[in-house]
């Protein structure tokens, strides 16, 4: 199968990245090396194409019900120009996706599943859109729109002047505008996937490479994205959790904040049993204590050597000059400061049970 | 992009150079290596007096974004190990055929360096 190409394909190769298949794509994993990449983006702006994204929109009267009862959080009464993080769960409430819905402007809805999961993710929408006999359309536009992050202290301010719309820097976390870059109209928000301030861009695939040009500052590819992500604890979809190889709820991947139990959704019954009961295992962060680099798929063990678990994602962190990680725990493993053992190559090395949000410690 | 490719010296397919000196084998990873491998964070390296053998695994390399093996280029006794890489494994980076160095080898035979590719060779590999 030919993998699916963004938009800037051709000037990223020209430009000098190295390219890498994720979801399906051929998307640039590396411009000039990950850590200069990433700290560009903690200390001063970098721009990521994330045109694997997905983009799906859904408008008509039966919308906001649908959007409503395929996703955790409530988003029927979501406000025009805000967007809100949450899962894509199944019957047994185990996460397939999670995503960012925006209510545009106009009322529509413009969600974004995760690379590769577009196409799966419009055909559940189509299929309870007519199992619920709704009146709602859906159009998958992930090869219409193309999406770029902008991300890091200077991000604001560059974005800000690339549209020639001061009060972009007014707009507050979560909150999504339309403003013309370069001549192309974008829907400019107020998120990302770095623990970053800065925007994310979602914007005709023509378009893109007017915009690109009009953002100067370190171009950015998944390599960084990944590292920035990890160090902010934020969850990769399709490897902190998968709804084949590793089926989580939003509980056990600590996102138990996006689920709203007061609105109907697919989902909602087994999620509540867990809520009640808590869940069996969650997601923690580790600390190595001892050399070497946990990677995802390394078993976690207790001092004694039982196996508890396994690393979903693991890196050497290029903002602490340590390595980090993450992996699923039982609850009774899972307090911070527990002692715990992640095997590398055979050896079991100790770590620590930390806060993922491996930047605030 | 074109790499630095020494005429001193001799290459393996997956990488790894060996550099005849006073008896002593040096064993590194080539220019091209650590530009594909990108920053290199962590490096496992084998203890002083163990055996190494041609072709198989000694060490592991890792950079931000990936894990790999290292090749032995020749079967020999370790004879020192560069451990500054444990703190400052950039130096495979900066300088792989120089301060980035990871092994001393005693080479079992010597002769067995005619086996590995010469420059030229290498060089058309990477192209």
């Amino acid at each position: 199968m030919s993998l699916r190409q963004p938009p800037l394909r051709d000037r990223h190769e020209a430009a000098g990245a190295q390219f890498t298949d994720f979801g399906g794509w051929e998307m640039p994993v590396e411009f000039d090396s990950v850590r200069t990449e990433h700290e560009a983006v903690r200390e001063s702006a970098g721009i990521f194409d994330v045109s694997h994204m997905g983009e799906i929109e859904v408008s008509g009267p039966g919308a906001p019900e649908l959007m409503d009862r395929l996703l955790t959080d409530s988003v029927a009464d979501l406000d025009r120009g805000r967007a809100t993080y949450c899962a894509i769960t199944d019957e047994d409430g185990v996460m397939l996706d999670d995503t960012v819905v925006y209510r545009r402007p106009s009322g529509e809805f413009l969600f974004v599943p995760n690379a590769g999961h577009d196409a799966e993710t419009d055909e559940r929408w189509v299929d309870h859109r007519d199992r619920w006999d709704l009146m709602a359309t859906v159009e998958n536009r992930t090869e219409d729109y193309a999406m770029f992050a902008v991300q890091g202290p200077d991000a604001v301010e560059l974005v800000a002047e690339a549209a020639d719309a001061p009060d972009l820097a007014e707009l507050s976390r979560f909150g999504a505008t339309d403003e013309t870059v370069a001549g192309v109209e974008c829907q400019v928000s107020r998120t990302g996937y770095t623990g970053e301030d800065g925007f994310e861009l979602i914007l005709p695939w023509d378009g893109a490479g007017a915009v690109w040009d009009a953002i100067d500052c370190q171009p950015c590819g998944l390599g960084a994205r990944d590292t920035l992500r990890l160090e902010a604890g934020l969850l990769l979809s399709g490897q902190d959790f998968h709804p084949g190889d590793n089926p989580r709820t939003p509980y056990e991947a600590d996102i138990g904040w996006s689920v709203d139990l007061d609105h109907e959704f697919v989902g909602r019954d087994a999620l509540r049993a867990v809520d009640e009961a808590g869940p069996d295992e969650r997601i923690v962060g580790l600390r190595p204590e001892e050399r070497g680099i946990p990677r995802s798929g390394y078993t976690i063990t207790t001092e004694e050597g039982e196996e508890i678990g396994e690393v979903t994602s693991g890196t050497m962190s290029p903002t602490l000059g340590h390595p980090i990680a993450m992996g699923y725990v039982p609850v009774e493993y899972a307090e911070e400061g527990t002692d715990v053992r992640v095997v590398i190559r055979g050896d079991p090395k100790k770590a620590t049970v930390v806060d993922k949000r491996f930047l605030d410690e | 992009m074109s790499f630095e490719i020494p005429e001193d010296r001799r290459y393996l397919e997956t990488h790894e150079w060996a550099h005849h000196e006073d008896g002593t084998v040096r064993v590194g990873i080539t220019d091209f290596a650590q530009d594909e491998l990108g920053d290199v964070v962590f490096v496992e390296l084998p203890e002083v007096g163990d055996e190494v053998t041609a072709d198989e695994a000694f060490g592991v390399i890792e950079s931000i974004k990936a894990v790999s093996d290292l090749y032995a280029p020749i079967s020999g006794t370790v004879t020192g190990r560069n451990e500054e890489l444990f703190d400052r494994p950039e130096l495979v980076n900066e300088d792989p055929f120089g301060d980035g160095w990871m092994l001393g080898l005693d080479p079992d035979d010597p002769d067995d360096l005619d086996d590995l590719m010469d420059p030229d060779e290498y060089g058309d590999q990477i192209e």
